[in-house]
């Protein structure tokens, strides 16, 4: 039993401390049985407060350690690195979590609050007097990563990952990779087109040997945990005959275009946005990688036109599913663009109002003239905050990318054609960091900011054939001002995927946003609290592609890092058998789904015994032993028991 | 009911489980999804692991209710879980009653890592059914 214990309770900034009286939760527990030090600190993971804590342990020779901050998920390890450090075993630590299940949790009532956070420091003290000290145990690992979505940051992550010396295979739903970054042109700040990024990125992905991708392919279940996971997918077929290599044979690729001439069936051509259509057997441009056309099977009515002008076509290709074996998964499945609602700022109502993702696309559709419904486009008006920063909708977050994006095509377009006038109606230009130069460059060459607060939003309008836009315009002292446009741009943001099941699959939590969660936005940017799988790239939040591009080599460094060695260290947390009371009944080798039990002679007697290497500490075996033979480290009886009289002191 | 917390609000003892129900409860913090202060938490690796023996210590302690957040399908160590906990709560049902406890004090439910929300509205609701027991009483 501890003896001589430090507790010390994290402000956690103003984070634990606006709800939690931490300064009532120290008095009481330094007059706690075994507590020989009891502190408050302001950041007890800053580098200052971790030192102070090992000279503690050190000068006072201290045998338990209890931190009462945010979830042990985000700095169990931390502080455990911390007792070892001081030379105490990192087992004879325990952190009780007043701030997830505490302050935020009780934010609506800090008395509450703090009465739960001093039962909870004290069932902490209660579990590290009886704590043992302890050694990590290690499984074997699977240097296997599965990267889920080939846009640029599936890719670059691959790449990397491939490079370090992990297997990697890769991922995509559709048909062709490159996701949202293929369908825009040139790119702040170094002017390179989505197509060359993309381009560059698949030829190394297709060189390297570690690299399998895998196209039309999704996951649809996953099992097994960190090391080990084994995960199911289907792979949507083609229809392209696989042997079939359109950059060989020119006959191949004349006979394909036939086929996509001959198709009968026309859809809404999302890769542009709805502005044009496209055939049932489709590419969306020439340099579009796998550079075979793709069937969309939603849509192709079989009739079986194609299959009689080019022979490379299988319409009685078949879904194919397989397992695979990975010891980490990363997600870089995108975003979508925030679509407005029928009427807002007269979205789909005022013929000549689109969105920004739409107006990018028109420009690569239109060489020399901008023409929208047959009108040539002098005068664009660009909305800002479309779908971001609302006041009433469930999108309070601010894209981050958009004011950028839409200065950048303002700039463009007028470098493109001739004679365009841009007006910006914004909230408050956010072009940060190197992006400011853009901002500067678009009012040098002419074009108007208009700018409205979040309560008084410009008004579209249709007065015959003229579109009008009124602003209160605060940077004029709120003077009404009226812009006539040819076209109106609404700039939206960026918003989670649609179809977002992966999530579901993997159990990836959600943020107040809808974009997956990290652990922490500073501390564990890209971990997730699923261990092993990680995060990066637009779907954990709106990120341009640079910032994308951080944060999968970071998620791909993370998991190579987890995994390189071979093996994984798990938590020394397996069952222990009594052996003087078990009288051998088979029930928890029945329990067991490891077969980790086994059976042995003890002092004349049958009884379990427990394999170490297989126990992977779950404790089934535990409440089906009739004679409670059967602990499990870390969370026997004695620890569970004097917590629960703890907490209801 | 025996050693019951007969002041304030309901005591709830709650075993969660460290990689699936557990980050489903701190994802109700982050969201700041309140539930009732007399909630705590005592997480173990699987809901199966939970012993009858704990959850009768904790009644005859004085907690008012025990809740399971089992992790259900989603248990990464096999899908004998579900099987197992519902026989752990069978079994300490039995026993319950045989120590003239209210079998309904202690309840059950699969909690996934993202069920924040639904976490709640379990506590909350097994919060108000425990108080008005605790009136009638």
């Amino acid at each position: 039993m501890k003896k001589k214990i430090g507790v010390y309770i994290c402000h956690c900034g103003n984070n634990i401390s606006d709800y939690v009286d931490v300064e009532k939760v120290k008095d009481i527990i330094a007059a706690e049985d075994g507590v020989a030090i009891a502190k408050t600190t302001m950041f007890a993971c800053a580098d200052s407060a971790q030192n102070e804590i090992i000279q503690d342990i050190q000068d006072n020779n201290l045998d338990g350690l209890v931190i009462a901050s945010c979830s042990p998920k985000l700095h169990l390890f931390t502080f455990r690195n911390v007792a070892e450090r001081a030379g105490l075993n990192p087992y004879n630590y325990v952190q009780a979590n007043i701030r997830e299940q505490t302050s935020w949790a009780h934010s609506d009532n800090p008395k509450g609050a703090t009465e739960k956070a001093i039962q909870l420091v004290k069932a902490a003290l209660a579990k590290v007097k009886h704590s043992e000290a302890l050694a990590l145990q290690k499984i074997p690992a699977v240097n296997t990563v599965l990267v889920i979505g080939a846009g640029v940051a599936g890719m670059r992550s691959a790449i990397e990952l491939a490079d370090m010396g992990s297997k990697v295979h890769l991922i995509e739903r559709t048909h062709f990779v490159g996701g949202r970054t293929s369908q825009w042109s040139k790119l702040f700040t170094t002017s390179e087109t989505g197509e060359e990024i993309v381009s560059r990125l698949y030829y190394s992905v297709l060189e390297h040997d570690n690299i399998t991708l895998y196209m039309g392919t999704e996951v649809v279940s996953n099992s097994g945990s960190v090391g080990n996971f084994e995960v199911e997918l289907k792979k949507t077929p083609r229809y392209i005959d696989p042997d079939c290599k359109i950059e060989d044979d020119t006959e191949f690729e004349n006979k394909l275009q036939k086929a996509i001439d001959i198709c009968p069936v026309e859809v809404i051509d999302e890769f542009n946005f709805g502005l044009t259509k496209r055939k049932a057997i489709y590419k969306n441009f020439k340099s579009e990688f796998p550079e075979c056309p793709a069937i969309d099977a939603a849509n192709c009515t079989k009739c079986g036109d194609c299959e009689k002008v080019c022979d490379g076509i299988k319409l009685d290709q078949k879904e194919e599913y397989t397992t695979i074996k990975v010891g980490a998964i990363q997600l870089c499945t995108g975003f979508d663009p925030y679509e407005p609602k029928d009427g807002e700022f007269g979205y789909n109502e005022i013929d000549n109002v689109i969105t920004l993702q739409q107006f990018k696309r028109l420009i690569e559709l239109c060489p020399d003239k901008l023409i929208h419904k047959d009108k040539e486009i002098r005068n664009i008006a660009y909305i800002y905050c479309v779908g971001s920063r609302q006041v009433d909708g469930d999108n309070k977050y601010c894209s981050r990318y958009c004011c950028t994006s839409a200065i950048f095509t303002a700039i463009h377009v007028k470098d493109k054609y001739k004679n365009i006038n841009n007006f910006h109606l914004n909230r408050g230009i956010r072009t940060y960091g190197k992006q400011e130069i853009l901002y500067h460059q678009s009012s040098s060459q002419g074009d108007i900011y208009l700018q409205s607060f979040a309560d008084s939003p410009p008004v579209v309008g249709k007065n015959g054939n003229t579109t009008s836009i009124i602003i209160n315009d605060i940077l004029t002292a709120d003077k009404e001002i009226e812009v006539e446009a040819d076209l109106v741009v609404l700039v939206t943001g960026m918003i989670p995927r649609k179809d977002n099941s992966i999530g579901n699959i993997l159990k990836v939590p959600y943020g107040r946003d809808n974009f997956f969660n990290e652990i922490h936005p500073k501390l564990k940017p890209v971990e997730t609290v699923i261990d092993g799988v990680f995060i990066s790239g637009a779907c954990q939040a709106p990120l341009n592609i640079t910032e994308t591009s951080k944060s999968t080599l970071s998620a791909a460094s993370k998991a190579n890092s987890l995994l390189k060695s071979g093996e994984i260290e798990l938590e020394p947390t397996i069952a222990q058998v009594k052996s003087d009371i078990c009288n051998w009944c088979d029930k928890c080798t029945l329990a067991c789904p490891y077969d980790a039990i086994s059976k042995i002679e003890h002092k004349g007697k049958q009884v379990a015994a427990i394999i170490e290497a297989k126990c992977k500490g779950c404790g089934m075996c535990l409440p089906v032993c009739p004679e409670n033979a059967i602990d499990l480290i870390g969370f026997s009886d004695v620890e569970i028991e004097t917590m629960i009289e703890a907490l209801i002191e | 009911m025996n050693n019951q917390n007969l002041n304030g609000a309901p005591k709830i003892l709650v075993f969660s489980t460290e990689k699936i129900s557990d980050p489903a409860i701190d994802l109700a913090g982050l969201l700041k999804v309140h539930y009732p202060s007399t909630v705590y938490t005592i997480n173990v690796p699987c809901s199966s692991a939970v012993k009858t023996k704990w959850i009768l210590h904790a009644f005859e302690k004085g907690f008012d209710g025990v809740f399971i957040a089992a992790d259900g399908t989603d248990c990464p160590y096999g899908e004998s879980c579900s099987k197992l906990t519902g026989e752990i709560v069978s079994v300490t049902h039995e026993r319950m009653k045989e120590q003239n406890i209210d079998p309904a004090r202690l309840k059950m439910a699969a909690i996934c890592s993202v069920c924040a929300e639904a976490f709640a509205k379990h506590v909350k609701s097994f919060t108000e059914y425990l108080s008005k027991e605790k009136n009638t009483n």
